[in-house]
């Protein structure tokens, strides 16, 4: 019997092999040397049924511990409504391919042309690509656009109150490519603009990295910044969570030149770090840099508005090495995602879940600053839904103890600080919990 | 497949005043918050507003004009578009794996650890390496981090002037454009008339400068490169380490291993050779895989397993750096660890050798009327330079489209680039004889029509949701979003 | 009087005193198809010879500009900006850029006209 997964009878085999002209099957790897073949079965295990798969999988699960979550740090457990599970397992969706053959891929074309849309109206930018993979090669992939677009330049700017994941992926990408980058310094969890100013003078920048909300929850102003970098001839690149940008400045009204973030916060569930998305946006003018598949309208023979994969002469299939990135794919049925979440969400829902987060996030920080054990540590700074408190106690002990409890308190970013999120997702009563442990620290 | 095309956008069904979402009260103060004006954004973006019902109907509606794996067979050559079984789906998405924050204490993620790590010691296995890092998002993205460990492990030994790859014309755009984002210069090398790599022309520019040889195999035309061994015992000769691109791994599979083969680094695509759904783009993963002696080059954070047998997240020094925030596409890879748990040895052996199998009978099958340039046994997919009869002047292209008449998806065209009508077919080992009896009936048909009625060939598609889409046109004055389409 | 010379990689350059107009050959413009898109430098860029300056994008094809001779940048023909098929209509009057000539010797390792027509002819 036969796998399965394998339609083959014994009966196909035989006659499909004479067609082939062949005996065996082995006959059609006659061209492998001898020396190469494998001769034995893998050290794997046999082939299991479904309920064994389950079983072992179900195991595995055991393993671990669901916690309430009050971590952030670019992962945010925000809500996700049914429609989007739904919509996105159908099989039309999640077992295409590329859309190449347009005339039968209109559905994928046409929701990247819609997520296309979204991110355009929620970054405030003229154009968005297809999606990528994550925020922290979408930032890098950004580094490298501003690069080229420079054509002779290869230093950027990160400011250190950008998400230091997202810079060990950007110093990664950089080492390689030979782009120099330097720190913009931050000051009391803001970037120092003065900082800013006196490193382009030489005029060698290609590009100024900055993000909004930033890695401690905090907005910053960003007033003067792109025409301080535009009078440099750098680009002015904004790292942004797309969640909040319902609510908050969006790096279009910044005067951004690019956009670039993770789509997670837009309800992705958080899945251990993935699948999430990677979205680049910028403007017009520099469109035909932008990495990656873009999606544009046209009509067809019979003139019916259709969607085709569009500036294709960017890419790598016909660029090769001269391609503004080495990516192919986008995050397909991710950017479905997004798509679906704010066709549900809408801007109404999406200011209310900023809201409730925000909520949430003021009456957390009280319940931790009345226990006079933890403190806001940037308590004049605007925030939004994540902050960073400062404890008299030890924080790996505390978050120790939080775990036994059942609550995940947020993500230890430095000895004697924890950086806390909330969403809308996290009711009154676990906060009085998590308050209640911080209490008897 | 629906014939009607269904061709609304979302933001044309907005209807003031509606809504869809849903959201709990939390019990707090309300409104307690005022930012400074300047750091809020001017007007509310521009999202549609729609009711639940609508939004349902709207996206089933987009869904059926299209073709996945699921509707029919989808030959599309060098992407293996094989079933992607259910359970895989059932599995990704248990709510004590996708409710895991990313940067939970390692005490409790410890099913999810042992996930990862036994699928990167099973795909070791299988591509006969030491460790596989799963932290790559996609096989572009593998092939980068792969460069960066040759690259590291160059460094390491002060080895600074290897700063060229070489890679055969036959090589995915993918290859010599990875190799330019990590910094290296790209050397092509002709292939020889049969498809393979020209190992003199090789050989001839393999110097002290050159850091690494890519290579497919079987390559882009599914052609075994049989002298591997011996290009890998020159490379390594010369100081430089081999690439395996393992976009065609499949039909490999319980046959022989790319380690064995002689390569150093690998990527294997698990939404290729390992079942998990294409999406239509994306989420994919490329693990890739290093030989004995690179291992600590791989990206950080790397998943061990401690002497008691827990499991823990580990930062080596010589690491190449991070090419992503945490542990990759993990919900990717649980798909394909639940593929090959239900392949098991067994099941995997078989898969590698029916896709062969698959791939010869239609080869086979249609040899007579179709262009086979490189006439020999092939792997998992094999190319034809279009029509065998060129007189009609029915391209690759209107076969393609013609196919999409009669339900197929077309396979690959005008890749490889050695040909100039290529037409690149992988059925994969999930599809029937029947299935590809009739794909071969259809094949038939289409080069008869092509000599009878070559107007019929070269004006489809007839009967998809939409015709013929003017490329120009797009690719001129770019309309990208909606808003582009208001003005 | 200007005089028009060719090199090897298609990209012709009008030459009248020591200013050049630069553009690829009918020949390139044929083989590439509909051109939907110019990439050009910008004025006061320098260009040098045998090192590109720019691309010409048909829809599935992307040619680089590879400049005939080094100079620097003193206008771009914008109305390729707007209608880059312009280049389809008539190659040798829709220059793409203009330049002043640092090297006027490099014309010398170029083709004339008649050198050119023979070089296409024999591809």
């Amino acid at each position: 019997m036969g796998h399965r997964y394998f339609p083959h009878t014994e009966a196909d085999i035989e006659s499909m092999l004479q067609r082939c002209g062949v005996a065996s099957v082995d006959e059609l790897y006659a061209d492998v040397p001898p020396g190469l073949v494998l001769n034995r079965d893998y050290e794997l295990p046999r082939s299991m049924s479904e309920k064994e798969v389950r079983d072992y999988f179900h195991r595995l699960c055991a393993a671990n511990r669901p916690l309430t979550c009050f971590a952030g740090a670019g992962f945010y457990n925000h809500y996700s409504p049914a429609v989007v599970s739904s919509v996105i397992s159908r099989s039309e969706f999640l077992t295409a391919y590329t859309p190449y053959q347009p005339e039968i891929s209109q559905g994928t074309l046409q929701y990247i042309f819609e997520y296309q849309s979204m991110m355009s109206a929620l970054t405030g930018m003229a154009v968005s690509n297809a999606s990528m993979y994550d925020g922290t090669t979408a930032t890098a992939e950004a580094m490298l656009m501003a690069v080229a677009a420079s054509r002779k330049r290869n230093r950027v700017l990160v400011s250190q109150t950008l998400n230091p994941y997202t810079r060990k992926v950007i110093d990664t990408y950089a080492r390689y490519h030979g782009v120099t980058v330097d720190d913009i310094r931050q000051i009391d969890g803001m970037t120092d603009l003065v900082d800013l100013q006196s490193k382009l003078e030489q005029d060698d920048v290609a590009g100024v990295i900055v993000a909004t909300p930033n890695f401690y929850g905090l907005l910053e102003d960003y007033s003067g910044v792109a025409e301080m970098c535009h009078a440099h001839k750098a680009l002015f690149i904004v790292n942004c969570v797309p969640s909040a940008l319902g609510v908050i400045r969006t790096p279009g009204e910044w005067g951004a030149d690019i956009a670039v973030g993770d789509g997670q916060s837009l309800g992705m569930p958080l899945s251990y770090g993935g699948p999430y998305l990677g979205f680049i946006c910028c403007t017009r003018a520099l469109m035909r840099k932008l990495p990656g598949r873009i999606v544009g309208a046209t009509e067809d023979a019979g003139g019916q508005r259709v969607f085709v994969i569009t500036l294709q002469a960017r890419e790598q299939h016909i660029r090769r090495e001269k391609a503004t990135s080495n990516i192919c794919s986008n995050q397909g049925l991710m950017a479905l995602y997004a798509t679906v979440y704010l066709s549900v969400m809408g801007a109404a829902g999406l200011r209310e879940v900023c809201e409730k987060s925000m909520d949430g996030a003021r009456y957390l920080v009280a319940a931790l600053e009345k226990t006079g054990r933890m403190k806001l540590k940037y308590p004049s700074a605007p925030y939004l839904n994540e902050f960073v408190m400062t404890c008299d106690f030890d924080v790996d002990d505390f978050v120790a103890r939080c775990v036994a409890g059942g609550i995940l308190p947020g993500v230890k970013i430095a000895d004697g600080e924890i950086l806390i999120a909330v969403t809308e997702m996290n009711h009154r009563s676990e906060m009085d919990a998590l308050a209640g442990i911080v209490e008897n620290m | 497949m629906n014939r009607e095309y269904y061709g609304k956008l979302i933001f044309e069904l907005s209807r003031p005043g509606r809504r869809a979402y849903s959201l709990p009260a939390n019990g707090c103060p309300e409104g307690a918050t005022l930012l400074p004006e300047g750091l809020l954004r001017k007007s509310a973006p521009e999202l549609p507003e729609v009711d639940e019902p609508t939004v349902v109907r709207h996206y089933n509606n987009m869904s059926t004009n299209n073709f996945g794996v699921d509707t029919g067979f989808y030959p599309l050559g060098s992407c293996t578009m094989k079933y992607n079984p259910k359970i895989n789906e059932e599995m990704a998405v248990l709510p004590a794996m996708a409710g895991l924050h990313p940067l939970q204490p390692v005490s409790t993620v410890q099913g999810a650890l042992e996930a990862y790590h036994t699928l990167q010691c099973y795909l070791a296995e299988i591509g006969g390496m030491a460790e596989f890092t799963l932290n790559p998002f996609a096989g572009a993205h593998g092939e980068l981090t792969g460069l960066m460990v040759i690259r590291a492990w160059h460094d390491s030994r002060g080895d600074s002037k290897r700063t060229k790859v070489i890679v055969p014309d036959s090589a995915h755009g993918t290859n010599p454009a990875s190799a330019a984002v990590a910094g290296l210069k790209v050397i092509e090398v002709k292939s020889m008339p049969d498809g393979t790599v020209d190992v003199e022309a090789l050989s001839a520019v393999l110097d002290d400068s050159v850091a690494a040889v890519m290579m497919t195999n079987p390559n882009t035309m599914g052609i075994f490169e049989s002298r591997v061994r011996e290009i890998a015992d020159m490379v390594h000769d010369a100081g430089a380490l081999m690439y395996y691109d393992g976009a065609n791994l499949n039909p490999m599979l319980g046959v022989a291993r790319p380690g064995d083969m002689g390569f150093d680094v690998m990527h294997v695509n698990l939404h290729k050779t390992f079942s998990t759904p294409h999406g239509g783009g994306g989420p994919g993963a490329g693990p890739v895989g290093v030989r004995s002696g690179l291992e600590k080059f791989l990206p950080n954070p790397r998943v061990v397993k401690n002497a008691d047998g827990s499991f823990g997240l580990s930062q080596s020094d010589g690491s190449l750096g991070s090419v992503s925030a945490t542990l990759g596409n993990f919900a990717v890879q649980l798909r394909a660890l639940s593929y090959i748990l239900s392949l098991g040895c067994d099941g995997l052996a078989q898969a590698g050798r029916l896709a062969t199998l698959n791939a010869n009978y239609v080869k086979e099958s249609l040899r007579d009327v179709y262009e086979l340039p490189i006439d020999r046994v092939c792997k998992h997919e094999f190319v034809f330079d279009g029509l065998a009869d060129k007189t009609s002047g029915v391209s690759t292209l209107n076969v393609a489209k013609r196919l999409l008449d009669h339900g197929y998806h077309a396979p690959t065209i005008y890749f490889p680039l050695l040909f100039h009508e290529s037409l690149m077919i992988e059925p994969t080992e999930t599809e029937s004889r029947e299935t590809l009896d009739e794909f071969i009936a259809v094949m038939r048909d289409i080069a008869r029509e092509a000599a009878e009625s070559p107007e019929v060939v070269k004006s489809a598609p007839h009967n998809t949701p939409v015709g013929l889409p003017d490329d120009t046109k797009a690719a001129l004055s770019p309309k990208v979003t909606y808003f582009d389409l208001m003005q | 009087m200007s005089k028009i010379y060719y090199s090897e990689t298609h990209e012709y350059v009008k030459v009248d005193g020591n200013i050049g107009l630069i553009g690829i050959s009918d020949y390139a413009q044929h083989a590439l198809g509909n051109v939907v898109y110019v990439d050009m430098p910008e004025v006061g860029d320098d260009i040098e010879a045998g090192e590109d300056f720019g691309a010409v994008e048909s829809v599935k094809a992307a040619s680089d500009l590879i400049a005939p001779v080094s100079g620097a940048v003193v206008e771009i023909n914008e109305h390729l900006i707007d209608n880059p098929r312009l280049i389809n209509e008539d190659a040798l009057s829709n220059w793409i850029i203009k330049v002043e000539l640092t090297a006027p010797d490099e014309l010398d390792s170029l083709m004339d006209e008649a050198g050119y027509a023979e070089f296409v002819s024999n591809q």
